[in-house]
């Protein structure tokens, strides 16, 4: 039975969804890249950093994001892992792997790809995302587990 | 110049998950709970993202030339293959084990909880094995 959740934010996810958007069209206006963070990662781990390093640059801001946030705000924002190792070990390999072979995730291909009207990236994200529910289903509501 | 515009890109990146509170994987798997207590959040975000970036897209693909005249690689209008279908599927399930995708995990290894490390190092060895994988496949 589904229950809509009490207390649904909307402003902050939009406004952090809107930055996410800012970013992605600052990447691409200015170095005409894709923002697609399994691409940026995975392109590292192949030893392609990018003209002028710009993979290494990037992934750098997205690391200075956090302490930036603890700075301004005075603490982190929440956050709660309910997997166990097994579990993470196992879902890590799986998103690493499954992002290469599928060529983007949400932000590759459910932001930017959708952005660019592309089929592609829509249907990428229509698979990762019904899959998901139903791993989730299966794991909350069907007693299943690794 | 390139480096300091990725260098702001990514850090803007970061901030919006981070505000947005995707970088929480309960947050994510209240999402992805539509038969529990569903909590739509990430729809807004994903909506906020992509309003805000198709002008950017439509810009560039008129125009083919970043604001600075430089070359811009735009994906190609590939075909929907095996390949993309299978790793969104997978890439799907270990989402929905976790809550986590790469941007908020690199994110999250910031905050000083080993078991971020654990799941980007995973996440890492994925990555190999599917440079592996992928080659070996591409050379039959």
């Amino acid at each position: 039975m589904t229950t809509l959740a009490a207390n649904i934010q909307v402003t902050a996810p939009l406004v952090g969804g809107v930055l996410i958007g800012a970013a992605a069209a600052t990447l691409l206006l200015f170095n005409g890249q894709v923002a697609g963070i399994s691409g940026v990662v995975g392109r590292i781990v192949e030893g392609d950093f990018g003209q002028k390093f710009w993979r290494v640059a990037f992934l750098i801001g997205l690391l200075l994001s956090g302490p930036a946030y603890l700075y301004w705000n005075g603490a982190l924002p929440p956050f709660e892992i309910s997997a166990d190792l097994p579990t993470l070990i196992v879902a890590g390999l799986l998103v690493g792997f499954g992002t290469r072979v599928g060529s983007g995730c949400t932000s590759g291909h459910g932001v930017c790809g959708i952005a660019n009207f592309s089929p592609r990236s829509l249907t990428a994200t229509v698979v990762f995302m019904a899959v998901a529910i139903v791993v989730v289903f299966l794991v909350r509501h069907a007693g299943v587990s690794l | 110049m390139n480096a300091v515009f990725a260098l702001v890109a990514g850090f803007v990146f970061g901030v919006g998950l981070l505000i947005s509170g995707m970088t929480n994987p309960a947050k994510i798997l209240a999402f992805l709970d539509i038969a529990g207590v569903w909590n739509p959040s990430l729809m807004f975000v994903m909506v906020g993202a992509i309003l805000t970036a198709i002008p950017a897209f439509a810009y560039i693909r008129s125009r083919g030339k970043t604001l600075l005249g430089a070359p811009a690689s735009l994906p190609a209008r590939s075909p929907i293959t095996p390949r993309l279908l299978a790793g969104s599927a997978l890439f799907g399930i270990g989402w929905g084990l976790s809550g986590f995708c790469p941007g908020p995990a690199f994110v999250a290894l910031t905050f000083g909880d080993q078991r971020v490390w654990i799941f980007v190092l995973a996440v890492v060895a994925g990555m190999v094995l599917a440079h592996i994988t992928l080659k070996r496949l591409d050379s039959i």
